[in-house]
C-alpha cells in the first residue's frame, strides 16, 4: 500500500491488523505520535488524515492506501511555539497529540470566534495527566486569536 | 571563566527539553530502534484473583508463526531473590491477585504477541477470593510501620476523655476509593543484552534504583545494568520502583536473544502497576466553644496484598497539622486478594487530608465558626496561617455568606470551600559531576529522571548559579543509570536532593583552581540535616456551582497559595501547582476504580470508565505561593512541590459543594447521583 507521510511517499507491506498509528510507530520511525490507551480514548496519537484530526489508534493502516498523513514530525506551526511559552506539557507524552488536535482544531474553526469554553470542549479528547490543561488553551488561544 | 551576576535561579526559564517534546523528537522508552531483530512482548494476566496456575499450552503457540517464545513459571527462567515479591515474575504457580502476569507471549510483530497472548489457554484451579475492604474486616490488623517509615500509631493525651468533655464535637466517617495513578505513558521497556550485561530503556522515576533491582534478579550488579530513561511521560509514583515490565522485557530478551520492546497496553496498568488503596477514615475532632481544638482522633483503614506489605500513611499528616492537647492516629490493613497498592501522587496526605479537611469544614459549621478562622487558630505554623489569610484575600472569600445553600444563580447552586495543604520537605542522599568542555561550557550529570517536573530545567539553573556560568553555558545530562546515583524522583524530593548534589559538584569545580572535573556526594550531609518538623504548607480555596437539575458539579475556581520553599523556576512550578490541583479535582469528582466483588477486580480498567479530568473540566485554576525561601534545608532553599496540590484541593471542593447545597458527600467521588436524592 502506499502512504504518503510528512509529504514523503512511503510504500509499506503490512499485516492487516496493524493500525495506523503502529505503521507509524513500529515500520516507519515515527515515534512521535504516542500510544497512550491503544483504544481511542486518550488522544495521544493523534495525527491529521488529509488534513483532518483522527485517533491513529483506530484506523487500520490498509484503509489508508493512497491517503496523506502529518504528524507531529511533519508539523511546522504557531502552536507549537505557543506550547514553549505557555508551558503547555509537562511529561510531553500527550503533547503531540495535543499539538496536532490543536491545528485540526483550529482548521476546523475557519476562523470562527474560540472562546475559552468552546477551546475546552473541542479539545477534551486530548487528556493530559500532567494538567496542563489551563496552559494548552492559553496556548491555542494565543494562536487563535492571531 | 566568565562569570554573570544574574541569576538563573527564579529565572522562569522554558522546559530545555520542551522543542524536542513539541517536535516529536523526545524519545521514550518504547520508541528507541535498537536493531533489526526487534521483538515484541505481551503479557497474559490472570483471569482469577486466586488460585493456582496449573498448565499453559505452550506448544500450539510457539508452532505459530512468528511467535518466538511463549514464558511461565513452567518454563521461565529462574531469578534471584525478589525483595519486592511482585517482581518474582513467572516464578511460581501462585496467583495473588487479578490481572497478575502469568505468562509473557514474544513474537516477531506486535500483532502476533498480542494474538498470541489473546488465546493461550491456561488451566488454573481458582479459589474462592477476598476483594472487599471493609472497616470491620475480620483480618484488619495494625502494621509495625507505615510508609515510608513512620509509626503506625500516635498517641499524646487523653482523646478519649477530651473528645468526651469537647463543648463541640464532630464525629464522621469518610471513604476514598482506589485510585489509578494512570500516567499518560503506560509503563514500557525495551530490554537487550549486550553480552551478560543488560541494557534497559524503561519509563521510570529512578535509573539507579532500576538497575540494583533488575540487576539482583538475574544476579548481575547494579554497574552492568544500563538503565535508559530519558523522558518519562509522568508515573505520579507509579514508576517509582521497578514493575513487572522491566523483568518480563529483559526475561523475553534472554531467552529469545533478541531486543524485547514491552509496553503494557493501558488496561493491565490497572493491576499490574499499584495503585492508591482505598481508605475508610473516622474521623473525631472536640473543640471549646471559641473553636480550640482539644481532641483529634484520626484511625485509616485500607487494603494491602497477600504479596506485599504497603501501609498508606493516611493519618500521619493529622500528627502535625493542628495543634491539640489530645491527638491519637492509627493506621489498620486488610491482606486482600488484589494487586499490592503503591505511592500515588502524596501517599498519606491526599486521602488522610481529605478527611481531616473536610472533618475540620464541619467542625466550623458546628461552631458557626468561618472554616479560615478555625484553621488559623489552630495551627502552629506562621507559613500555614499566611497561606490562608493571603489566599482567602486574593480568592475573595470575605464576603462569603456563611450559610449553605444561599446562593442560587439559575440552575446553579454556588458556592465555596476551603481546605490546608501540607506536605513533609524530604531530602535524600544524591552524588554529581561537573565536567568542563574544551569550549569552557561545563556538563552536570546525574542519574536523576525527569517525568515532567521541569528538573532538567531547574538542575541547569542551579548548576549554573553555582558555577557563576550563564544559563546557556551548562548541560544538564540525566536518566541514565550509569551517571552519579541519584535518589527517587518520589516523595517531592528530586529537586532539592539533586540540586543539593549538583550545587556540590559545581561549587567544587569553580574552586577547584582550574581542574576539568569535580564530583559531589551529598550523602554525609544530608544524613547529618534534621529533616523533622520540615513542611511545605498551602492553602486551596475552590468555587463551585451545582446544577439544581442535574446534580452536575463544575468547579469554576481553584486556586491554591503555596509556602513551599524557594521557588526555582516560577514557569515551571505554577504547572505543577495547577497539575496536582487538578489531580485534586479528579480526585474529588471523577475518578473511582469501581470494584467488581464477583471477578474481584476493578471493572474500570481504562480511560472511558476511569475518568480523569479533561479540557472541559478546568476553568479557572491558579497558583500562587509566598517566597518563603528555608535556607538552612539545602543549599537552594526549596522544598519540593510535586505533591503539595492534590492535598486538599479536594477538600476544597467537597467543602464548597457543602457550601453550595448543604449537602455533605462524605463517600468520594462527589458524583452526581449522591448529590441528586437531596438537591
Amino acid at each position: 500500500m502506499d502512504l504518503r507521510v510528512n509529504g514523503e511517499p512511503h510504500s509499506l507491506d503490512l499485516d492487516p491488523r496493524t493500525t495506523l498509528l503502529d505503521a507509524l510507530r513500529e515500520h516507519m520511525g515515527l515515534t512521535g505520535a504516542k500510544k497512550g490507551c491503544d483504544h481511542g480514548q486518550c488522544g495521544a496519537c493523534t495525527v491529521l488524515l488529509d488534513g483532518r484530526r483522527v485517533n491513529s489508534c483506530l484506523i487500520l493502516a490498509v484503509t489508508l492506501d493512497g491517503a496523506s498523513v502529518t504528524t507531529i514530525e511533519g508539523l511546522s506551526h504557531p502552536v507549537q511555539e505557543a506550547f514553549l511559552e505557555h508551558d503547555g506539557f509537562q511529561c510531553g507524552y500527550c503533547t503531540p497529540g495535543q499539538i496536532c488536535s490543536a491545528v485540526g482544531m483550529l482548521a476546523e474553526a475557519d476562523g470562527a470566534s474560540l472562546p475559552d469554553a468552546e477551546i475546552r470542549e473541542r479539545m477534551s479528547g486530548n487528556l493530559c495527566r500532567c494538567g496542563a490543561y489551563p496552559n494548552i488553551v492559553a496556548a491555542i488561544r494565543e494562536v487563535a486569536a492571531r | 571563566m566568565t562569570t554573570t551576576t544574574e541569576r538563573a535561579v527564579g529565572q522562569p526559564h522554558r522546559r530545555v527539553e520542551g522543542p524536542d517534546k513539541v517536535t516529536g523528537a523526545a524519545r521514550y522508552a518504547a520508541e528507541y530502534q535498537v536493531g533489526d531483530d526487534l521483538a515484541y512482548g505481551w503479557v497474559v494476566q490472570s483471569p482469577v484473583a486466586r488460585g493456582t496456575l496449573t498448565a499453559v499450552a505452550v506448544d500450539p503457540l510457539v508452532e505459530a508463526d512468528d511467535v518466538l517464545a511463549v514464558l511461565w513459571h513452567g518454563n521461565a527462567p529462574r531469578l534471584g531473590k525478589a525483595d519486592d515479591p511482585e517482581l518474582a515474575v513467572l516464578q511460581n504457580d501462585r496467583i495473588s491477585y487479578r490481572g497478575q502476569a502469568v505468562a509473557l507471549v514474544v513474537a516477531r510483530t506486535l500483532e502476533a504477541a498480542r494474538e498470541a497472548a489473546a488465546s493461550l489457554q491456561l488451566a488454573i484451579d481458582a479459589e474462592p477470593h477476598d476483594t472487599v475492604l471493609r472497616a470491620d474486616h475480620p483480618d484488619l490488623y495494625t502494621p509495625e510501620k507505615v510508609n515510608p517509615d513512620f509509626p503506625s500509631e500516635s498517641s499524646t493525651g487523653d482523646v478519649d476523655a477530651a473528645f468526651a468533655g469537647a463543648a463541640v464535637r464532630v464525629d464522621v466517617t469518610y471513604r476514598t476509593p482506589a485510585l489509578h495513578n494512570s500516567p499518560m505513558e503506560p509503563h514500557a521497556t525495551t530490554a537487550l543484552w549486550a553480552g551478560d550485561d543488560l541494557v534497559l530503556y524503561d519509563s521510570n522515576q529512578h535509573p539507579p534504583g532500576i538497575a540494583a533491582t533488575v540487576g539482583a534478579l538475574f544476579d548481575l550488579p547494579a554497574a552492568r545494568v544500563h538503565v535508559i530513561t530519558e523522558h518519562v511521560g509522568g508515573g505520579f509514583g507509579s514508576k517509582g520502583t521497578a514493575r513487572p515490565n522491566a523483568v518480563l522485557a529483559a526475561m523475553g530478551a534472554k531467552v529469545t536473544g533478541r531486543p524485547v520492546r514491552l509496553a503494557l497496553p493501558r488496561q493491565a496498568l490497572f493491576s499490574m502497576v499499584g495503585h492508591r488503596t482505598p481508605t475508610i477514615q473516622q474521623i473525631r475532632l472536640g473543640a471549646t466553644a471559641d473553636g480550640k481544638l482539644t481532641a483529634v482522633d484520626h484511625q485509616a483503614v485500607g487494603h494491602t496484598s497477600r504479596l506485599f506489605e504497603f501501609a498508606e500513611q493516611t493519618a500521619v499528616s493529622t500528627r502535625h497539622m493542628y495543634e491539640a492537647p489530645a491527638v491519637r492516629t492509627g493506621h489498620r490493613l486488610a491482606r486482600l486478594d488484589m494487586p499490592t497498592p503503591r505511592w500515588m501522587r502524596a501517599p498519606g496526605e491526599a486521602p488522610g487530608m481529605l478527611a481531616l479537611e473536610c472533618a475540620m469544614d464541619e467542625l466550623a459549621g458546628s461552631l458557626e465558626l468561618d472554616p479560615v478562622e478555625l484553621r488559623v487558630r489552630n495551627t502552629g505554623f506562621d507559613s500555614y496561617r499566611k497561606c490562608l489569610g493571603l489566599g482567602a484575600d486574593r480568592f475573595g472569600w470575605h464576603d462569603r455568606d456563611p450559610r449553605p445553600r444561599r446562593r442560587r444563580e439559575g440552575d446553579w447552586w454556588i458556592g465555596t470551600g476551603v481546605a490546608g495543604a501540607t506536605y513533609p520537605a524530604m531530602i535524600q542522599p544524591s552524588s554529581a559531576r561537573a565536567r568542563r568542555q574544551p569550549d569552557g561550557d561545563v556538563e552536570v550529570s546525574i542519574a536523576a529522571a525527569d517525568l515532567g517536573t521541569g528538573a532538567r530545567t531547574v538542575l541547569t539553573q542551579i548548576a549554573a548559579d553555582a558555577l557563576g556560568l550563564p544559563y546557556d553555558r551548562v548541560r544538564v545530562r540525566i536518566g541514565d543509570s550509569t551517571l552519579p546515583q541519584a535518589s527517587v524522583a518520589g516523595g517531592s524530593s528530586g529537586t532539592a536532593s539533586w540540586g543539593w548534589a549538583v550545587t556540590g559538584a559545581c561549587r567544587a569545580l569553580r574552586e577547584s583552581g582550574g581542574l576539568d572535573e569535580a564530583t559531589f556526594d551529598s550523602t554525609a550531609l544530608v544524613e547529618k540535616l534534621n529533616q523533622e518538623g520540615k513542611h511545605a504548607f498551602g492553602a486551596h480555596f475552590a468555587e463551585v456551582r451545582v446544577d439544581a437539575v442535574t446534580g452536575e458539579v463544575r468547579v469554576s475556581r481553584l486556586y491554591g497559595m503555596y509556602a513551599a520553599g524557594r521557588i526555582l523556576n516560577p514557569r515551571t512550578a505554577r504547572s505543577q501547582f495547577i497539575g496536582g490541583m487538578i489531580m485534586g479535582m479528579g480526585m474529588a469528582l471523577h475518578e473511582e476504580s469501581v470494584l467488581d466483588p464477583a471477578m474481584g477486580t476493578w471493572v474500570t480498567h481504562d480511560f472511558a470508565e476511569y475518568h480523569v479530568p479533561v479540557h472541559a473540566d478546568v476553568e479557572s485554576i491558579e497558583a500562587e505561593w509566598l517566597d518563603d525561601p528555608d535556607e538552612g534545608l539545602n543549599p537552594m532553599g526549596s522544598k519540593g512541590i510535586g505533591e503539595i496540590g492534590i492535598v486538599g484541593s479536594p477538600a476544597a471542593i467537597l467543602n464548597a459543594i457543602h457550601h453550595a447545597t448543604g449537602i455533605r458527600v462524605r463517600d468520594l467521588p462527589a458524583r452526581l447521583d449522591k448529590l441528586l436524592p437531596s438537591l
